[in-house]
Order: structure tokens, then C-alpha cells, then sequence
């Protein structure tokens, strides 16, 4: 896997920071948001272009912007609309412009636009991507595995909605602001845990920064929603040990394996004080648990001295406020851990499980690995063999077939 | 805006609803009217049942019965005029009939640019 450079890391944060500026800037100039988010797209793939050839200009803001003035401008001429070209409009006003997450940051309107529950989910997080974020779409296209053209069709199709069906450019109003703030995560975190198991992903950007960048730009715009600040932690804390989840080779490796110097400690560290925030505000959530218990793998400087009895106890805390099979698996795994001599409990629990988790290949994979501790080889086999029936993803295939190769020559 | 919300049930998951509790909601819905009077114009109707319904094809083929062999069929429509679409979608949510199984509603922007045909 080719890690991104340092050279576009940087050429990223400029585009995280200005794309979603420029297109509600543009927005309100020209009146339309389809044509600004274009302008501004355009741009995005000249700048990838012309800065990575002869670098970062001294004012990249400045550039980024001329460059979709222009775009947009074009726009109008070739469509040949009685639209008045707008005079008043000046390059950049950096001084003027908010802080990150500020209420008056008019991104998080674009980014509540994106997410709005009348487009496809999966349209959502690309459309959230792209606009807010700045992605291009054949960045979002390699990300997700998914046809270039296709998904440049549905983005059109997406924004076209937006524009004519009245979804607002803003942040809802107080009444309907929990359930949209709640879809706003829901996307955020799919973002999140697409990037998570592409190896293919894009190898020019980071996905999951992007995504942690997000979420940071929500808890800090809403600081009292405890769930935000959730999310927040949550990424965070996964995301401090993305270098150590592939190996050199570009294999997959479990967190029990993981070299555990090459986490990042200053991620881990924003993930503690995101979760201390959430944490003062006394309201519990789903998002807040998973980042505590991502926290406490954080902590452990080994495998070994994972404090399983907390995470289990979070996972009861979970399983409260969402009883769903997949976290009475995660549990059961957690619970194996703490009680290494009795895997056969784990097992009984999975066992009763078994038919909403039918589909999903991580129980398949974890009911292997319990096999294995009971020395029911066959089974274990089997097991693992249908959970590579139904992995998509290339390195978590790798992963199933070395432990099945493994296993094999052990016997 | 103005949208049409275009109300559509599915007779087949209706029998079993109590006549009374039907006959509840419908109470409500007349309340419904009456609190958004504001939001809603005078363009609306409620339409007698799918069986009663022609439908006249391309070349003017007459047919019996509804547009769709749909489970859902449209019990009425009317239009408001809202903001944006969440001012709608809100309103839609209120729809007092939601409370009955295999009940939906349909949001859907009116064309009111009539440039774009020109």
C-alpha cells in the first residue's frame, strides 16, 4: 500500500479546509448549488495538478478560489443563461473567515445538505466527500470500489435534488436538529468504516483523517451534544492506530498483533480529552461506549494487558442501549478474552446469535477462532472457510486464508 | 415551496384495524387540516377507492382499474407551502394516518419554473 505524502497530507488540509468555503461562497454568489460545487470540484482537480507539479502556491486559499471563480464563470457563459454575472465578488476574505466549528461556520449547512435523509445513503457519504471535504470524485470512486462514471451520474443526480426539492442549505431548526445531527454521525462514521477496511482505497488521501476531520468539525460546532464529542473519540482513537493495521506488505493485522509502537500517541491523547468532554456532559450514547472501549485498547501496551473486564462491562453498558446481535457477538469475544479457560461460554452465547449474524463474516471468524481454543479443528475450518465466502474486502480475505493456511500445516 | 403530499394506503394491511380506531384517526386528520391551515392551500382531494378508478392508455386504450398494480394505492393529495423540504417532511410525519399499518406519504416539490419548458 502506498501511504499518502507528506506533500498532499498538506495539499489535503488546504482542500479540507477551503472546499466546502468555496462552494456556499460560490453558492450564494451565483445562486446555484450544483453549478458552485462543480466550479469548486474542477478547481479541486486543477489544483491537484498544477501543486503537486510545481508545489503549494504561497496562498493556496487565494488560488483555490480564483480557480472555481473562473470555473463557475465559464459555467454561466456556456449555458448561456440571462443570469447577470455577478460584480461584487472578491477572491478571498481570510480574515473574516470563522474558526473551525464555529456556529457561524457555514460549511456545517453544506455538510447537513449533504446528509440529508431524502438522498441514498450511499450518495450521501460521497456527495459529503466531495463537497465538503474535497475530494474528487475518482479519489471517492478507488475509495469505495465503485465505477467512476456511475458515481458521477448519481452525485449529479444527488445535487439536482438538492437544488429543486428545497433541501436547505443550513442547519435545521432546534426541533429537528437531534435526528438530523444523528444522520450527519451516521454518515461521518460510514465514511469512517469504509476507509477502515480499504486497503484499495485511495492511496493519494487519507480517508480516515478525513472522516476524524469531520467529526471534529461537528463536536466542536455543537460542544453540548455529547454524542458528537462520542463520534469524535471514537474516530480518533481508531484512527491513531491506522499505520499499525497493515503491515509492509500491505496485509491486515489483527489488533492482538499489532505493533503497538507505531500507534499514535497524540491521537490517542485528542480521543481522551473528546471523551472527557463527552463525558462532562452526563448523557450517555452508543458512540461514547464504542469510543471508551476503543480507549481502553488504547491503553493497554499489550495484547496481554488489555483490562477486558472493562471492556466487557462496557459491551453490558452497550448492549442496554443498542441490543443488537452484533454487539452481543463483540461481547462474547470480550468475554473469551476475560475468561480464557472457558471459551465454551462465548461459544453458547454465538450459538444463539447464529441466525441474524447468518450474513456477517466477522461471526464466522470468531466462531473459528473459539473452535480453535476448543480444539474442534474441523469445525473451526469450516467456519473460517465461510466467513472468506462472504469477505468482499481483498486484505481481510488475505487475512482468513493465512489463518487457514496456517492452521492446516499445523495439524 | 409548494409541495404535493400524495397519501396512499395499502387496503390489504387495513382489515385488521379496529373500526374504531379508524375511525379515531380520521377525527384527527380533520384536526390535522384545521392546525395547518396555514401551511396548506386550497388544492387537495380525497379520492373514492382504487376499484372505482379508469385509466386511459397511450393511444387511448381504456382500461379498468388504477395507473399501478401497486400494494399502495393514492387515498388523496393536497398541496402546501413550506420553507424547504423539512418544513415538509415534518408535516408529512404528522400525517395522523401514519399511526395505521401499510400507510405512506409521498413529498414531492411542484413544478412552479415553468422556464425550463420554454
Amino acid at each position: 500500500m502506498t501511504t499518502p505524502s507528506s506533500s498532499d497530507d498538506a495539499l489535503a488540509g488546504v482542500l479540507r479546509e477551503q472546499s466546502g468555503r468555496l462552494v456556499m461562497r460560490l453558492s450564494r454568489v451565483f445562486g446555484d448549488f450544483a453549478l458552485a460545487e462543480d466550479a469548486v470540484q474542477s478547481a479541486v482537480v486543477e489544483a491537484l495538478v498544477a501543486w503537486r507539479r510545481d508545489g503549494v502556491p504561497p496562498n493556496p486559499a487565494g488560488w483555490l478560489s480564483l480557480a472555481a471563480r473562473r470555473n463557475a464563470l465559464d459555467a454561466v457563459r456556456r449555458s448561456n443563461r440571462s443570469t447577470s454575472l455577478p460584480e461584487d465578488w472578491s477572491p478571498t476574505t481570510e480574515a473574516s473567515e470563522p474558526t473551525l466549528g464555529s456556529t457561524t461556520d457555514d460549511r456545517l449547512g453544506l455538510l447537513f445538505a449533504c446528509c440529508h435523509p431524502a438522498l441514498a445513503i450511499e450518495v450521501r457519504i460521497a456527495l459529503t466527500l466531495r463537497a465538503v471535504t474535497g475530494l474528487t470524485t475518482a479519489q471517492v470512486a478507488r475509495a469505495f470500489l465503485v465505477n467512476e462514471a456511475t458515481l458521477a451520474q448519481r452525485i449529479v443526480r444527488a445535487k439536482r435534488k438538492i437544488a429543486t426539492v428545497g433541501i436547505a442549505l443550513d442547519v435545521p431548526e432546534r426541533d429537528a436538529l437531534p435526528a438530523r445531527l444523528a444522520d450527519v454521525r451516521t454518515v461521518i462514521y460510514a465514511c469512517y468504516n469504509e476507509a477502515f477496511v480499504s486497503t484499495t482505497g485511495t492511496q493519494d488521501r487519507s480517508l480516515g483523517a478525513d472522516a476524524v476531520w469531520l467529526a471534529d468539525l461537528v463536536a466542536h460546532a455543537f460542544p453540548t451534544d455529547s454524542e458528537s464529542w462520542g463520534l469524535a473519540a471514537l474516530l480518533a482513537t481508531q484512527h491513531a492506530r491506522a499505520a499499525a493495521r497493515f503491515s509492509h506488505s500491505g496485509d491486515l493485522v489483527q489488533l492482538r498483533d499489532q505493533d503497538r509502537s507505531r500507534w499514535d500517541s497524540e491521537l490517542l491523547q485528542r480521543g481522551r480529552d473528546h471523551l472527557d468532554r463527552a463525558a462532562a456532559l452526563r448523557r450517555p450514547g452508543p458512540l461514547q461506549l464504542q469510543a471508551a472501549i476503543a480507549a481502553v485498547h488504547g491503553e493497554a501496551a499489550t495484547w496481554d494487558d488489555t483490562d477486558w473486564l472493562q471492556i466487557v462491562g462496557l459491551y453490558e453498558a452497550l448492549l442496554r442501549l443498542d441490543p443488537s446481535p452484533v454487539v452481543r457477538l463483540n461481547r462474547a469475544v470480550a468475554l473469551a478474552e476475560y475468561l480464557p479457560a472457558r471459551p465454551a461460554l462465548a461459544l453458547a452465547e454465538l450459538d444463539r446469535i447464529a441466525e441474524p449474524l447468518a450474513n456477517y463474516h466477522p461471526y464466522h471468524a470468531a466462531r473459528a477462532e473459539l473452535l480453535r481454543r476448543l480444539n474442534r479443528a474441523d469445525e473451526a475450518e469450516a467456519s473460517d472457510l465461510v466467513a472468506l465466502r462472504l469477505t468482499a474486502n481483498d486484505a481481510e480475505r488475505r487475512l482468513l486464508r493465512s489463518r487457514l493456511r496456517r492452521h492446516t500445516l499445523d495439524e | 415551496m409548494k409541495y404535493v403530499l400524495m397519501f396512499a394506503t395499502d387496503p390489504g394491511a387495513q382489515s385488521d384495524v379496529d373500526p374504531q380506531v379508524a375511525q379515531a384517526v380520521y377525527g384527527r386528520i380533520y384536526e390535522w387540516f384545521g392546525t395547518n391551515a396555514a401551511s396548506i392551500t386550497d388544492n387537495g382531494a380525497e379520492l373514492l377507492g382504487a376499484e372505482t378508478a379508469t385509466t386511459i392508455r397511450s393511444g387511448g386504450v381504456v382500461v379498468d382499474g388504477p395507473f399501478a398494480e401497486a400494494k399502495e394505492v393514492i387515498g388523496g393529495f393536497t398541496v402546501i407551502d413550506v420553507p424547504d423540504l423539512d418544513a415538509a417532511l415534518a408535516l408529512a410525519k404528522s400525517w395522523p394516518a401514519l399511526e395505521l399499518p401499510g400507510v405512506c406519504v409521498e413529498v414531492r416539490p411542484m413544478v412552479v419554473d415553468y422556464s425550463q419548458f420554454e
